[in-house]
């Protein structure tokens, strides 16, 4: 093919179409698979995964890259030429795509950390990550798909957002929120000196000062730094989720640990617990990492050590992401089953995270009664297991992934949601250097806040806070304004 | 309808057999709307209950301030008269944030109270195609009964407004009504222990609307807001004020240069009541100064002392108030630690004493309002002409009203003003002017006339008000708008005079002058764009001693403009100097700072100098514009749609936005959201096109 007529249809095609931004997402559902992979679309397609590519033979300039036919070769980190996985890669030319627009298919060898990565990268040479279901959604409104299929994406785009944002909430919580929340703080706090400035000229709210707002940026600077450096991302995908393996003693909660760790899947990461009362270890389910927590109880003690022992169970509880409440299927509930169960209710209140009420010891004669166990926690979902014969673990590893992430297409999401948070950091940390730029210029303060409110913009992606509702609240709150 | 009123003939009382346009309410929403719809060519009938009252300021006789200024050159630009009859009574005229970008410098002027509505009267009453008359509406008149209000008609067979009956028992036919009742509906006014009904302080409150708006089903809340006493100028000590004298630089809200005269009072004349020091005497145009004092630890000792007397602590006072105005007991509350708040006196006019104590807005009794001035250095010895107050008030929550400002419940009935939530001259003055053009439009069946918030503050404004109904008297600012260095207050007649000419709101003068001043801006920018500079060493000799630093390459003069410090006279001069140098197309492309005026060359220097802040602004709004524009199906039935999420369901049934990029504003509707709806509409889309 000819260069000049490459051009001339990536020209014509962006002049018709409305969406000007390329996005990146997974396209297959999380898992050791054999193969993953992931979908670029719109103008910038090509160039991206140009950028990322290198094809394992030269091919010459003028038929490269060929459209509709895989090229073998290995996607790199155009930054340090580092070799990130050998990959098969389709480059589809509009329109004759899913989506109608440019599109690159990059077949990798799976696993979730492979595939992020060149999530990553793309994101890296410019594309933006998908929305739940945007693919599909630019497919259907390129009059690509049709209707029937469109409920489909209607059910995918639900599902992305009650449950999808469940889990973003969740990865929300602790480190990262709190982080995201200082940096935000810091922001808002430089642009409401500016606004109410502007705003009320004539009430005794004084002049910003150019040092404090340039303090403050650099403070939400370095809390995103941190973020992006340390963390690499949210806890849950550093660490992966957090399970704690809850139950009175003896009903196998160490044995339920180790058959989670045993089968099939390679300890990542062992961390001995501290104390010999909670033991943290690593597991990989699906391509998810797991924490597992087991926990001796919850009960307050008077005795020293034991206490000590309690609080970090009740810390390790409560920091959980999915619990497993664990009982003894051979023997009819205790007292002390009944006790774990209220405490951990009032451990976790209203909002707390689900639960999973396992039956351990199935291959012992079943003497529990079903109805009573249910009420310690109604509406957890039940699993049977005998952990010391191994059975059940599967079924159990199944509704820990299911519960922790929504389902399989959630974890995907799961996933790019942490990539896209990483990218709206990136977005507003360079807004606060502009920021900082202009303020260092002595430009106007009206420019200063084009650049604060784009990075209130960006770190809104994560938050999901709008920055004018808030801005007037702060205003109000911390000057003294009325005429 | 109502059977109690007798039944008169309306033409025998001197009124046409049918308007077009019937404006209920002679405030600033109402003054704007009647004169809009006249100057459209509508047979146009404006009520109001006291001819004397007619676009009264009852708080501070000031128009303008930042996003509030904006508003009134937007009004000016669209053919409206605040700016025009503000030009015409002005006693001080300030421009504010000089020196925080030309976005945000805005206009404020400090009116004679007493002028500016007799200036309205007259503008009123030499409008040809309105009538002004005095009367109070007591009911609404509808094509269909709707007595009870639990059984609504669907929204296609919704009531159709067809007139308004009178106290007097009148029956006047009309098209279109627009209500702009301000505080008088249900209004109650408190001093301390005591309340009164009214709307205003000697005015009472207007009660047969409130009864037929409850019959068509329109829901009302309550608002608070409140006004400071006024204080007898003679008894103020001046020499413990600070003085705040008007601009020494002629400015003017209106680009009309026959409203710059004072047409009521004219100036020069030495008022005998204030002290206008030398230094405070301005020889464009007389003004009065202002005069800043502070409140002291005894004042806020005696409100505290005090505050179970006031009625906003005792709970008589349930309506909520703005945050941005409170009264000076919230103030002194909620921030304790502060020592002292600052007070203005603000003379209310040329031909009188009465001076309006900004910043101590309160509904305390009388006697301790007398107290806490008189512990204000330089008020020791002040005796009050008025007592300040608080009033609360009926209003209908905006999520009532589409963009053109018309009600959903009945066809042809709008509202604006304080009656959709808002509270300032300029917010209601805006949906005025906007209520007059669509009730207009709508009487002759034409498309309705919606700004958007890209396009100017009035969208931004209506727009904030349909898709968020505010839960405190709303007032415009700034920070509200997403394209702040487009909405400047200086090219407000370059964004909305082809409307305004389209329309019929202003004549093809005015139209062709703004024209001329566009192609001058394409002009000079194009310029700019094409003159190149080449090194030599004389330019750059010339450039260093500007101050604009060394020219190391070719560049254009835009590119040396962009230079922090650099200024278009100074590149303009450069040009014209080096014309030997610079390489220019057309030897007129860069005109002579003279030749343009301040305006122009504002607008040049910002959209070369800050380009890239200009296009950070539209990219933020625009994956928001993609979708801004595309129109939403009246018919959607959001409870039945399938995938949205119930909060978004009932929102979205409850505003019924018209489109994307309003359903995508709305509090609890979220992207998926916006994504499935997107979905629906393409649906129907198809779905049409195949049975069409």
């Amino acid at each position: 093919m000819r260069p000049s007529t490459e051009v001339a249809q990536v020209e014509a095609h962006d002049a018709h179409d409305a969406h000007t931004d390329t996005i990146v997402a997974i396209a297959t559902p999380p898992g050791v698979g054999a193969v993953g992979i992931v979908r670029l679309s719109g103008p910038q397609a090509f160039a991206i995964g140009r950028a990322l590519f290198r094809p394992a033979r030269r091919i010459p300039e003028s038929v490269y890259p060929p459209s509709h036919l895989l090229t073998y070769g290995h996607i790199i980190d155009p930054n340090s030429g580092e070799i990130v996985d050998e990959v098969l890669i389709a480059f589809l030319r509009a329109p004759r795509t899913y989506t109608r627009e440019d599109m690159v298919e990059i077949n990798a060898h799976g696993g979730p950390l492979i595939l992020r990565r060149i999530v990553e990268l793309a994101l890296a040479a410019g594309a933006r990550a998908a929305q739940p279901g945007e693919l599909t959604l630019r497919a259907f409104l390129n009059g690509r798909i049709d209707l029937t299929q469109a409920e489909g994406v209607m059910a995918l785009i639900n599902a992305g957002s009650d449950a999808g944002r469940r889990l973003a909430l969740r990865q929300m919580q602790g480190d990262l929120s709190a982080r995201v929340q200082a940096a935000r703080t810091a922001a808002l706090g430089a642009l409401t000196r500016i606004e109410a400035s502007i705003d009320f000229p004539e009430e005794e709210v004084p002049p910003p000062d150019p040092a404090e707002l340039g303090d403050l940026m650099a403070q939400a600077r370095d809390e995103i730094a941190g973020l992006l450096a340390g963390a690499e991302s949210g806890r849950i995908l550093r660490e992966g989720l957090r399970v704690a393996i809850v139950g009175r003693p003896n009903v196998g909660k160490s044995s339920l640990l180790n058959a989670l760790l045993g089968v099939e899947r390679a300890i990542v990461t062992p961390i001995a617990g501290t104390t010999r009362d909670t033991v943290e270890e690593a597991a990989q389910i699906n391509g998810v990492a797991l924490h597992l927590v087991d926990t001796a109880g919850l009960t307050a003690t008077d005795d020293p050590v034991e206490r000590l022992g309690v609080e970090r169970s009740r810390t390790a509880a409560r920091e959980a992401d999915l619990l497993l409440l664990t009982v003894d299927g051979s023997q009819p509930l205790t007292e002390l089953d009944g006790q774990v169960a209220t405490d951990l209710h009032a451990l976790l209140g209203e909002e707390g995270a689900p639960v999973i009420l396992v039956m351990n010891k199935a291959d012992l004669p079943r003497a529990i009664n079903e109805e009573e166990a249910q009420a310690l926690w109604p509406g957890a979902p039940v699993v049977h297991t005998s952990a010391l014969e191994r059975a059940g673990v599967a079924a159990l590893e199944e509704e820990i992934v299911r519960m922790a992430l929504g389902g399989a297409a959630q974890a995907a999401d799961a996933l790019v949601s942490a990539a896209r948070h990483r990218d709206a950091l990136r977005r507003a940390d360079e807004q606060l250097a502009a920021a900082q730029a202009t303020l260092a210029n002595t430009l106007p303060l009206d420019f200063v806040s084009v650049d604060l409110r784009a990075a209130l913009e960006a770190l809104g992606e994560i938050t999901g806070e709008s920055a004018t509702a808030d801005l007037l609240d702060r205003i109000f709150a911390e000057f003294c304004i009325g005429k | 309808m109502t059977s109690r009123i007798e039944t008169l003939d309306a033409q025998a009382l001197g009124f046409a057999a049918s308007y077009e346009v019937i404006v209920v309410g002679a405030g600033h929403a109402g003054c704007e709307a009647a004169l809009a719809a006249a100057r459209m060519g509508r047979r146009t009938l404006l009520l109001t209950m006291n001819l004397d009252s007619v676009a009264l300021m009852p708080c501070n006789p000031s128009v303008g301030g930042p996003a509030k200024g904006h508003l009134v050159r937007e009004i000016d630009a669209l053919g409206g008269e605040m700016g025009r009859n503000t030009d015409r009574t002005f006693i001080q005229m300030r421009l504010l944030n000089t020196s925080k970008g030309a976005a945000v410098q805005a206009l404020r002027a400090q009116c004679d109270k007493q002028a500016y509505r007799l200036s309205m009267k007259y503008a009123l009453e030499a409008q040809p195609n309105l009538e002004l008359r005095q009367g109070t509406v007591v009911d609404l008149l509808t094509d269909r009964d709707v007595s009870n209000a639990d059984d609504r008609p669907a929204a296609n067979a919704r009531p159709r407004i067809t007139g308004v009956i009178l106290g007097n028992g009148a029956r006047i036919p009309a098209r279109a009504v627009i209500l702009t009742t301000g505080t008088f509906i249900n209004g109650r006014l408190v001093v301390g222990a005591k309340t009164q009904p009214g709307g205003r302080t000697g005015e009472g409150p207007a009660l047969g609307i409130s009864d037929a708006l409850a019959r068509l089903g329109v829901r009302m809340r309550r608002f608070k807001t409140g006004t400071p006493p006024r204080i007898d100028a003679r008894t103020i000590d001046y020499s413990q004020t600070t003085i705040q004298p008007g601009s020494a630089t002629p400015r003017y809200f209106s680009a009309d240069p026959t409203a710059h005269e004072e047409i009521l009072l004219p100036p020069g004349r030495p008022n005998p009541v204030y002290p206008i020091p030398p230094e405070a005497q301005t020889t464009w145009r007389a003004q009065l100064p202002c005069y800043l004092v502070h409140t002291t630890p005894k004042t806020h000792e005696i409100i505290t002392a005090n505050l179970h007397r006031s009625p906003l602590y005792d709970g008589t006072i349930e309506g909520v108030g703005p945050r941005y105005c409170p009264s000076i007991e919230v103030k002194v509350v909620r921030f304790a630690d502060k020592e002292r708040h600052q007070v203005f006196l603000e003379p209310e006019g040329w031909r009188t004493g009465e001076v309006y104590v900004q910043g101590m807005n309160t509904s305390l009794p009388e006697d301790v309002q007398v107290a806490m001035l008189r512990s204000i250095p330089g008020l020791e010895r002040v005796e009050l002409m008025r007592v300040g107050y608080a009033v609360e008030y009926d209003y209908a929550p905006s999520d009532q009203i589409t963009p053109t400002m018309a009600t959903k419940a009945v066809d042809g009935l709008f509202m604006a003003g304080q009656i959709n939530g808002t509270s300032g001259y300029e917010e209601a003055a805006a949906q005025g002017i906007m209520a007059g053009v669509n009730a207009a439009l709508y009487a002759r069946g034409e498309e309705p006339f919606i700004l958007r918030r890209d396009e100017a503050y009035i969208g931004v404004l209506i727009d904030d008000l349909v898709t968020q109904p505010p839960t405190e008297p709303y007032r415009l600012h700034t920070s509200r708008a997403e394209r702040r260095l487009l909405l400047r207050h200086d090219n407000a007649d370059l964004r909305l005079a082809p409307h305004a000419y389209r329309l019929g709101l202003i004549g093809a003068d005015r139209y062709e002058q703004v024209e001329r001043r566009r192609e001058l801006i394409e002009r000079t920018l194009t310029g700019l764009r094409t003159t190149i500079f080449t090194p030599t060493k004389a330019l750059t000799a010339r450039t260093e001693e500007l101050g604009l630093g060394a020219l190391s390459q070719k560049m254009t003069a835009a590119e040396l403009l962009r230079r922090p410090e650099a200024t278009y006279a100074q590149v303009a001069a450069l040009a014209s100097d080096a014309t030997s140098e610079a390489n220019c197309e057309n030897e007129s492309c860069l005109p002579m700072p003279d030749a343009l005026d301040d305006d122009t060359i504002t607008e040049v220097e910002l959209r070369v100098k800050y380009e890239g802040y200009i296009r950070k602004e539209e990219m933020g709004a625009q994956r928001a514009l993609q979708l801004e524009d595309r129109r939403l199906p009246e018919t959607f039935d959001y409870r039945t749609l399938v995938g949205l999420r119930n909060e978004a369901r009932q929102e979205l049934e409850r505003v019924r936005p018209r489109t994307m990029g309003q359903a995508s504003r709305i509090p609890g509707v979220t992207p998926a959201d916006i994504a499935i709806l997107l979905i629906h509409v393409e649906r129907q889309r198809h779905g049409q096109r195949q049975r069409a």
